[in-house]
């Protein structure tokens, strides 16, 4: 197989960028709260009923109100990018349900093992990254070009 | 301030996914899907990310407290578990579906997309089944 590059939408400067922006909020929570930016561990932290404390509850809403109102605040300077979304209802519910089992189950998605635990070196993020853009890879390939869904 | 600070994070790291591009999920599909035309961006976000991300950890790594006296908690970084390899499986496997992981959903649900409503709601069930069902029955 060959890697073609998509170099229409290749978006290097602007991606590094908002990766920048990422790293600097993760950066922010570890050093003035001590917590990882791992969005599912926020998330279901937040809504986990047992055991979590009101204390606990305050930083990760704060944090979640600040990620979703990001759309908001983008739109008050520029014209929010749009977001592309070709999944039809149930794959969103399968999706969905796979995210939030595998999330939990794994410890972390994207943000809290991809971004913060391989940014502190950790052995672990390392096989979970590695893990998930393979079935990532592997789901993609299946869907669009051996059973053609898109 | 350090609730402001939260807030002030949660918003930039939300700015930041907008900005990289990684907040459309046709992007991400155009990452993942290697046999397609293939879109590197997310290579590049992983990259800013980890670079900047790596000054803050570098900057806590023999503290026990932050400057508001709270215990910074990281987790362990090499215990290797049949969960932590079949949970990101899993979670791959969404995240290839959708092209949504939790962090752009969450920001496109903020920017109104119905989809990413139902992708959120779906999501949080299954960190449900996952936290009460699913490791109440191994127990």
């Amino acid at each position: 197989m060959q890697l073609i590059i998509n170099w229409q939408n290749f978006t290097p400067a602007p991606s590094l960028l908002g990766g920048m922006f990422i790293g600097l909020a993760a950066a922010l929570l570890v050093v003035f709260r001590g917590k990882i930016a791992g969005i599912s561990g926020i998330l279901g932290g937040l809504i986990d009923t047992d055991g979590s404390a009101k204390s606990h509850r305050l930083w990760r809403g704060l944090f979640l109100i600040g990620l979703v109102s990001s759309s908001f605040v983008y739109q008050l300077f520029a014209p929010l990018p749009e977001s592309n979304i070709s999944a039809s209802l149930g794959t969103l519910i399968i999706a969905g349900l796979l995210v939030g089992f595998g999330t939990r189950m794994g410890s972390g998605c994207t943000s809290g093992h991809g971004i913060c635990g391989l940014s502190r070196l950790s052995l672990r993020s390392l096989i979970a990254t590695i893990s998930f853009m393979f079935s990532g890879f592997v789901v993609c390939y299946l869907f669009l070009h051996v059973l053609r869904i898109s | 301030m350090k609730n402001i600070i939260t807030l002030l994070a949660g918003l930039i790291f939300g700015l930041g996914l907008i900005i990289s591009g990684m907040t459309n999920p046709a992007k991400v599909i155009g990452f993942l899907d290697i046999a397609g035309l293939w879109d590197p961006s997310l290579m590049f976000v992983m990259l800013g990310g980890i670079s900047v991300a790596f000054v803050g950890f570098k900057f806590v790594q023999n503290k026990s407290q932050t400057i508001f006296d709270e215990a910074i908690h990281l987790p362990g970084t090499t215990h290797i578990s049949k969960e932590l390899v079949i949970g990101s499986l899993l979670f791959g496997a969404g995240w290839g579906l959708a092209g949504f992981c939790p962090g752009p959903a969450l920001v496109a649900m903020g920017a109104g997309y119905k989809e990413a409503v139902i992708f959120v709601m779906t999501m949080m069930v299954g960190m449900y089944i996952h936290d009460h069902l699913f490791k109440a029955c191994k127990k």
